[in-house]
C-alpha cells in the first residue's frame, strides 16, 4: 500500500503545528521521521490516524484521496499505529486485548478466545514476534507489552504500521528486539513509519529519512548520511554531539555508600550489598539495563527509600536515616528518573516548579509566607540561563515540551550550591538540542568539584559523560571500570555475563583513574 | 511498609496534553467542572425549573384542557407562574434586606464547610465527612454554650474554640487514619459521619445534654453570652466565614504550608521527592478541613442559635460537597456557590409563600444545578457546545510532540 500525504496542514488557533507537508510511504519501507520534540510529528500522525482532522491537504491511499474521520476509518484503510503510552487492558491476556473490539463469538454470545489465541500464535510466527496468547498483559515486561500492540495492529490487517517514538520506554536489549521485528515486519511487506529523534536508530534501520522541523518537512536523507548533518537538520544548527570536556580533577569522597541493601514491598531484594565511592569533581556513571536494582539504589541515596541494611555517608555523615528533605538541604541534587512521576507537578505553573523542593529556604519564604517576588525573579533568571521555551513563567509545566520539562527540573537542582548531584536518565526523551545543552550543565558543575552521580540506560550517555562507569546487574555492582574499555565488555556486564577475574582487574583500573 | 508509602494512580498522567490548563494531575480534578458548564448548569436548572413551576400549578394544568380551542390561556397562565415563581425567588433571596440577611445566614455555614472541602480536596483528599465534623463542632459548639457560665465574648469565644477544635479532631482522626494506615478518607470520613450522628443522638439522652421539661431529644439553646451579636439583623458570626475564606485563600496560595498542600494534592510522588511530607500534610489538611466544618458548626448553633438536634447540622455538611465542586475547588468559588446556595434555599421559602411554589422547587433546583454540574457532557449536549479541546480523545503525544 502507498500513502501519501500532500499539503497536510494543520493550526491550532494562530499556530500552525503542521504546515504544508508532503511525504510519501512506499509500500514495504521503513520510513524514519525524525525532529525535535515538539516538531509536530505527532500531530502529523495523529492526522493520518483519524486522531485530528487537519486543516488543509489531503491523505491518499494508493493514489486515491481517503478521508479519516475517525481512528476506525484509518484501520479500515489498512493503517495501525502503535502508541508511546500502550492501549491495553492490564488485567486481559495477550489474545482477549487483541481481539479487543472485534471479538469473535461461537454463538451465543460467548467468547472464542481459542481463535484469538490461535491469531496470536499464527502471526507471531509469521512476524516473529514472540508473546503467549495466554499471558496477561500485567505481568509482561513493556517491550513485550509493545509487541502486543504491534500484534493488535497486524490483526486489524494494518499495511502501514506507525510506531510513534517506540523505543522511548525500551531497554537497550529490547531495542535492538525491536529493531528485529521491523525489519521482519518490511520482509513481509508491511511499510513502517518510524517516529524518533535517536539518530542512531534511524541509522540502523531506516531506509529513507524525513525530517521535520517546527512544523515543515526540512528535508529527506538517506541513512547513510552523518550523525552530525542529521542532527543539525533536525535541531537547524550545529550540534556538538560529543560532550566538551577536561580529564577530572578529582577530589575527596563525597558519597560513600557502605553495603547497601533494599529490599521492595514484595520482599524481593533490589539492591545486595552495593559499595561505591562518589569523589568531587567526578562523574561516576553507573550503566545497567532498566530494572537491575537502579532506580531503588538512588532512591535510597536521597532517603526517599530507606534502605534495608548497609549506610550512606554525606561527608562522613550517616544520611541513610534521613528522609529526602534533610538530604536536599545537606547539598544534595536529584534528578529523578521518571521526571513526570518525581520531577514536577505538571499542573503548577513553571514557576512554582522552579522552586518545588527550595521553597523552604530563606531565600524563597519568610516564616510560613512564600516570597513570591523572589520566586519571580528566580524563574525569570532560571527560565533565561536554561533558555526554557515558556509562554510564560506562569504556564502549566504540562504546556511545555518533554525537553522543556526536563529543563525546569534540571535547572531547579543547579540553581543551588550541590555537594553531590545525582540524575538519573537526565536526557530520556529529551530532543538533541536540549541533550548538548544539559549535558554541558552536568560537566560544569563536576567541574566545580561536585560529586556527580549518573544513571543511565543509554550507554552513549554513559560514555559521554563518565569518568569511571559502575555497572549494575541483579541489585549488585559486577564490575566498575574506565570508559576506554570496549562496549561490548559492558554490554557483557550489564548483561551479567561476568567473570569474576575480568571485573576485578577492571576495578583496580578504575580506582587508579 | 517503606517510609514514603505514597498511593498514586497506577500510571502517570501522559506528560503532554497541550491546552488543558486543569489541575490534571489531581486525581480528583476530573470531577471538576468548568466555569462554562457551571454557569450552564445553573440556567439549565432554572430553565427545567420553569417547566416544573408550569406542570405544578393547577391554574395552567386547567387550561391544558381547552388547549386547542385557546391556547393563549395556557401560555398566559404558564408564562405568570414562572414569573411569580422566580420574582419570589429573587425578593425572597436578595429583594430586601430581611432576605439577604436570611440568605447571609444560610450560606455562611455552607461556605465554611465547603472551603474545608476545597482545601482538602486541593491536597488530594476527597473530604465526605463535613457533616460529621460539622456534628463533632456543634457538640462542642453546644454543650460549652449552655452548660458554662462565662463573661460575654470570653464565653463565644470559647465555645467557638472547642467547635473547630472538635471539628479538626473530627477531621484529623480520618487524616490520621489516611496518613498512618493509608485507610482512604472517603470511606473513613463516611463512617465518621455515622458516628457523630449517633454520638449525637447519645448525648441527647443524657442528663447532661437534655433540656428541661422536654420529651425531645433537644438540648437547651446555648446562652446568651455565647451567641454572635446581631448588627442588622445578621450575626456578626457571618463575617467570620468571609475571613475565614480570606485565611484559606492566603494559606493555599500565599504560604508554604499551601504550597505543600497543593503540591502534595496534585502529585505526591513528586512531593515526597521535593522533600515534602506527604502523610504529615494530609493528616493536617484534614485536620483544618474539620476546623472549617467545625466553624460551620459554630454558624448554626453560636450564630443562628439553634439548639442540638440529631438533625442540627441539616444537609449542610453534605450540600457543603456540592458548594465545593461548584466553586471548582477554588477559594472564591465556594463562597459563590454558598451564596447561591444560601440564596436558593432562602429564596424556595419565599417562593411557596408568595406563588405557592412547593418549597422543594428549591431543592429540586439545587438537585438540578448538582445534576448538570456532574454531568458535563450531558450540558455540552443540550447547548451544543463544541467540545474543544477537553473531550476524552487520548492523541498520541510523544514525550515531547
Amino acid at each position: 500500500m502507498k500513502l501519501e500525504m500532500r499539503g497536510l496542514t494543520r493550526r491550532f488557533g494562530s499556530f500552525t503545528a503542521n504546515d504544508h507537508i508532503d511525504l510519501t510511504i512506499e509500500p514495504g519501507e521503513i520510513h524514519c521521521l525524525l525532529g525535535e520534540n515538539g516538531a509536530g510529528k505527532s500531530t502529523l500522525m495523529n492526522m493520518l490516524y483519524g486522531l485530528l482532522e487537519p486543516t488543509e491537504g489531503e491523505i491518499l491511499v494508493d493514489g486515491e484521496p481517503a478521508d479519516f474521520d475517525t481512528p476506525g476509518d484509518a484501520i479500515a484503510a489498512g493503517i495501525g499505529m502503535v502508541h508511546q503510552h500502550f492501549m491495553l487492558v492490564p488485567v486481559f491476556t495477550v489474545a482477549e486485548n487483541v481481539m479487543l473490539g472485534r471479538e469473535q463469538t461461537r454463538g451465543l454470545g460467548i467468547l472464542d478466545r481459542g481463535k484469538a489465541a490461535e491469531l496470536v500464535r499464527e502471526l507471531s510466527t509469521r512476524y516473529k514476534l514472540a508473546v503467549d496468547p495466554t499471558a496477561l498483559v500485567e505481568n509482561l515486561p513493556v517491550g513485550v507489552q509493545q509487541r502486543v500492540e504491534i500484534i493488535k495492529a497486524l490483526a486489524n490487517e494494518a499495511k502501514v504500521l506507525i510506531l510513534d517514538e517506540p523505543t522511548a520506554v525500551l531497554t537497550p536489549q529490547e531495542i535492538d528486539e525491536l529493531m528485529d521485528i521491523m525489519r521482519a515486519l518490511k520482509k513481509q511487506g508491511t511499510s513502517i513509519v518510524f517516529i524518533t529523534h535517536k539518530l542512531r536508530e534511524v541509522k540502523a534501520v531506516g531506509d529513507k529519512i524525513t525530517v521535520i522541523r517546527r512544523g515543515k518537512v526540512v528535508g529527506t536523507a538517506s541513512p547513510d548520511a552523518p550523525e552530525a548533518e542529521l542532527a543539525e537538520m533536525m535541531v537547524g544548527r550545529a550540534v556538538n554531539l560529543t560532550v566538551g570536556k577536561e580529564p577530572p580533577k578529582v577530589g575527596k569522597p563525597v558519597l560513600e555508600v557502605n553495603g547497601v541493601t533494599v529490599v521492595d514491598d514484595r520482599g524481593t531484594t533490589v539492591v545486595r550489598d552495593v559499595s561505591f565511592d562518589a569523589r568531587g569533581g567526578e562523574v561516576l556513571g553507573i550503566a545497567g539495563v532498566q530494572g537491575n536494582g537502579q532506580t531503588e539504589l538512588i532512591k535510597s541515596l536521597l532517603g526517599i527509600i530507606r534502605p534495608d541494611a548497609g549506610k550512606v555517608l554525606l561527608e562522613g555523615q550517616d544520611i541513610s536515616r534521613h528522609g529526602p528533605k534533610d538530604s536536599l538541604e545537606a547539598g544534595i541534587g536529584y534528578i529523578p528518573e521518571d521526571r513526570a512521576h518525581d520531577g514536577y507537578v505538571s499542573s503548577f505553573s513553571v514557576r512554582e516548579n522552579l522552586v518545588l523542593d527550595l521553597y523552604r529556604r530563606n531565600d524563597f519564604s519568610r516564616g510560613a509566607a512564600l516570597k513570591l517576588d523572589a520566586i519571580e525573579k528566580n524563574a525569570k533568571a532560571r527560565i533565561e540561563e536554561f533558555d526554557i521555551r515558556t509562554e510564560n513563567m506562569n504556564s502549566s509545566l504540562a504546556s511545555l515540551s518533554g525537553g522543556n520539562q526536563q529543563k525546569v527540573v534540571v535547572a531547579r537542582e543547579f540553581s543551588r550550591p550541590l555537594k553531590v548531584l545525582i540524575a538519573s536518565q537526565p536526557t530520556r526523551g529529551v530532543d538533541v538540542g536540549s541533550i548538548e545543552f544539559i549535558h554541558k550543565r552536568i560537566i560544569e558543575e563536576r567541574d566545580r568539584g561536585t560529586a556527580v552521580i549518573i544513571v543511565s540506560t543509554e550507554l552513549d550517555e554513559i560514555y559521554a559523560l563518565s569518568d569511571r562507569i559502575a555497572v549494575m546487574y541483579d541489585g549488585r555492582i559486577v564490575g566498575t571500570v574506565t570508559p576506554d574499555i570496549p562496549r561490548e565488555q559492558i554490554g557483557l556486564l550489564m548483561a551479567g555475563a561476568h567473570d569474576g577475574h575480568e571485573t576485578q582487574a577492571h576495578e583496580t583500573q578504575g580506582g587508579a583513574a | 511498609m517503606s517510609d514514603v508509602s505514597v498511593q498514586e494512580p497506577a500510571k502517570s498522567p501522559p506528560p503532554e496534553r497541550k491546552g488543558e490548563a486543569r489541575e490534571e494531575g489531581n486525581r480528583w480534578a476530573a470531577y471538576l467542572p468548568t466555569i462554562k458548564t457551571t454557569v450552564a448548569a445553573v440556567v439549565l436548572a432554572l430553565l427545567i425549573g420553569a417547566l416544573l413551576i408550569i406542570f405544578s400549578t393547577p391554574r395552567v394544568i386547567e387550561s391544558l384542557k381547552y388547549f386547542f380551542s385557546y391556547p393563549w390561556d395556557f401560555f398566559k397562565f404558564a408564562g405568570i407562574a414562572v414569573w411569580d415563581g422566580y420574582t419570589a425567588l429573587v425578593k425572597g433571596s436578595v429583594g430586601s434586606w430581611n432576605s439577604i440577611e436570611r440568605t447571609l445566614e444560610r450560606a455562611a455555614p455552607l461556605i465554611c464547610a465547603g472551603l474545608g472541602v476545597s482545601l482538602a480536596f486541593r491536597s488530594g483528599l476527597f473530604n465526605i465527612g463535613a457533616q460529621g465534623q460539622m456534628l463533632a463542632g456543634a457538640i462542642a459548639a453546644g454543650y460549652v454554650g449552655f452548660h458554662f457560665d462565662f463573661p460575654p465574648g470570653l464565653h463565644l469565644l470559647l465555645a467557638a474554640v472547642a467547635a473547630i477544635a472538635a471539628g479538626a479532631v473530627w477531621g484529623g482522626i480520618a487524616g490520621w487514619l489516611k496518613a498512618a494506615t493509608g485507610a482512604h478518607e472517603v470511606i473513613s470520613t463516611i463512617m465518621l459521619n455515622y458516628v457523630a450522628r449517633f454520638l449525637m443522638i447519645y448525648l441527647l439522652g443524657k442528663e447532661l445534654f437534655q433540656r428541661p421539661n422536654s420529651n425531645d431529644r433537644l438540648s437547651p439553646p446555648p446562652a446568651e453570652s455565647a451567641t454572635f451579636p446581631q448588627v442588622f439583623g445578621v450575626h456578626t458570626g457571618v463575617l467570620l466565614a468571609f475571613l475565614a475564606a480570606l485565611g484559606v485563600w492566603w494559606l493555599l496560595e500565599r504560604s508554604t504550608t499551601g504550597f505543600e498542600m497543593r503540591a502534595v494534592g496534585a502529585n505526591p510522588s513528586a512531593a515526597a521527592t521535593a522533600g515534602m511530607h506527604v502523610q504529615r500534610t494530609y493528616f493536617l489538611a484534614m485536620a483544618l478541613a474539620g476546623a472549617l466544618a467545625g466553624l460551620a458548626a459554630v454558624m448554626q448553633i453560636l450564630g443562628q442559635q439553634d439548639s442540638l438536634t440529631e438533625n442540627v447540622a441539616g444537609t449542610v455538611g453534605f450540600d457543603a460537597i456540592t458548594v465545593a465542586l461548584l466553586g471548582r475547588a477554588t477559594t472564591l468559588g465556594p463562597v459563590l456557590g454558598g451564596l447561591l446556595f444560601g440564596a436558593l434555599s432562602s429564596g424556595g421559602l419565599a417562593m411557596q409563600a408568595a406563588a405557592g411554589v412547593p418549597p422543594e422547587l428549591a431543592q429540586v433546583l439545587q438537585a438540578l444545578i448538582v445534576l448538570f454540574v456532574a454531568a458535563p457532557a450531558l450540558v455540552r449536549g443540550v447547548l451544543r457546545v463544541k467540545a474543544e479541546g477537553d473531550g476524552g480523545t487520548v492523541l498520541a503525544k510523544g514525550w515531547g510532540g
